[in-house]
């Protein structure tokens, strides 16, 4: 039983660290700020989960393990909520989603224009 | 696993760093801000059960609130800035 909870919690550390990296390398990467929302948005709301059930699957059950659930929670709630009003925010202040259109040019692989 | 996960979010706060300074405009630097924000609540619950500490995950939970809170604030300032910008004129932003 323990050698299972081990490998799951490995798993689950595993995949929550690989997504971290993709959600870093796209923040850094991406061309437009809204394709910038969507790798590190994204990404941030499944990796935190996986790797608090990765941590959580590690310690044995005491009031340390609510504690996890309720960071879990939280941020579960409140990374998607955070994000869209960053969005919306940058939206109402004018930047437009970089779109390459051959009539107009946007400038090219630069970032949009407010 | 633990050493791996902490190490890939060490990494990823780097990354998000190196946004956070580059960043053209303030929302790329405020998203950038945001991820850096989540990932020190991660490291904290994590290298906290590495290293034995003893109440870290109140402090996990404390600033998985705050940073929730700090985020939501800048944007309202943002929104509000730019909204009396479009009464003023049209293309004073900068």
């Amino acid at each position: 039983m323990t050698a299972i909870l081990e490998l799951l919690s490995g798993v689950c550390l595993l995949l929550g660290g690989v997504l971290c990296i993709t959600g870093g390398v796209g923040l850094l990467r991406m061309p437009d700020f809204f394709s910038r929302v969507h790798a590190a948005g994204v990404t941030e709301t499944l990796a935190a989960p996986l790797l608090l059930i990765g941590l959580l699957l590690q310690m044995e059950l005491s009031l340390d393990s609510v504690k996890v659930v309720m960071i879990l929670i939280l941020v579960l709630s409140t990374n998607p909520t955070a994000t869209h009003a960053l969005t919306r925010a940058t939206l109402h202040g004018g930047q437009q989603p970089l779109v390459f259109d051959d009539d107009e040019s946007t400038g090219g692989e630069g970032t949009s224009k407010p | 696993m633990l050493i791996a996960a902490i190490v890939a979010i060490l990494v990823t706060m780097f990354l998000a760093l190196i946004r956070t300074f580059l960043g053209p405009t303030e929302y790329d630097r405020m998203l950038a801000a945001n991820s850096f924000g989540t990932k020190t609540v991660l490291l904290i619950a994590l290298g906290g059960y590495a290293l034995s500490w003893n109440s870290y995950l109140d402090v996990a939970l404390l600033y998985a609130l705050l940073n929730f809170v700090g985020t939501i604030a800048v944007m309202r300032f943002f929104e509000y800035r730019s909204v009396t910008d479009e009464r003023d004129g049209p293309e004073s932003t900068p």
